[in-house]
């Protein structure tokens, strides 16, 4: 029923909304969110992003994540997109389009969804750096994120 | 048999993607971990108490204790840092 997607191919997020507003007549608030390759992390300049990921397992993390939401709030529909592959700054990298009955539930279930992704979905970034390339470090800050919807 | 999967910077410190193993004697994640780094040099290293990563099970992410069967999918990654 959610539409969830991994691939290499840029999205466009109000061709998304609107193949979401065309499926449902119920829907009064349409919640997204659009993560953007930065030209900077941990102080240094970052030229380029590649994303690794474990196919299988992350189509299945994003589905059961999706799920909890719609378990939680009021989900009518949902869109989620994350790309893999070489991305460079300015580029879009994740997108979660969340459809619900009322704003309420729409932005809590959309940022729900993406604090969880940043800590359960298999994908691994890699930054070319002016000192070469590394595997960027998971933060503590997500994990806090994703640990406060237990809490709630 | 297991057939465990690599990603990231631990498939990179590997040097490999996958490999088949025996199902160890004690048929659990912290089983599989102590037979690996009993082989020594970069798997006790990836693999040290204090380093991070995280093991899936048939592609659902799993705790230390969880058992293993022959057949299973296992991998090994470091925390995961997309979005």
């Amino acid at each position: 029923m959610f539409d969830i997607r991994v691939q290499v191919a840029d999205f466009d997020l109000s061709t998304e909304t609107a193949l979401i507003r065309s499926r449902h007549r119920d829907v009064g608030a349409i919640a997204s969110f659009v993560g953007v390759v930065r030209d900077t992390n941990a102080g240094t300049g970052v030229s380029e992003m590649s994303l690794e990921h474990y196919p299988g397992m992350t189509e299945a993390a994003l589905k059961k994540i999706v799920d909890q939401a719609a378990a939680r709030w009021n989900v009518i529909d949902a869109t989620v997109i994350h790309r893999v592959g070489t991305l460079m700054p300015t580029d879009q990298i994740v997108l979660v389009v969340v459809a619900s009955r009322h704003r309420g539930h729409a932005f809590e279930a959309c940022e729900f969804i993406m604090d969880y992704l940043k800590t359960d979905a298999p994908f691994w970034k890699k930054e070319t750096t002016p000192e070469g390339s590394r595997w960027v470090d998971a933060r503590t800050a997500d994990h806090d994120a994703q640990q406060r919807w237990k809490q709630t | 048999m297991l057939n465990l999967l690599y990603f990231a910077s631990i498939r990179e410190a590997l040097g490999r993607d996958n490999e088949a193993v025996e199902l160890p004697a004690d048929a659990t994640v912290a089983g599989l971990i102590d037979a690996l780094r009993a082989r020594g040099g970069i798997y006790a290293e990836v693999l040290a108490a204090n380093r991070r990563w995280r093991v899936a099970v048939n592609q659902d992410m799993v705790g230390l204790d969880a058992p293993l069967q022959d057949g299973n999918e296992v991998a090994i990654f470091p925390p995961v840092t997309g979005g």
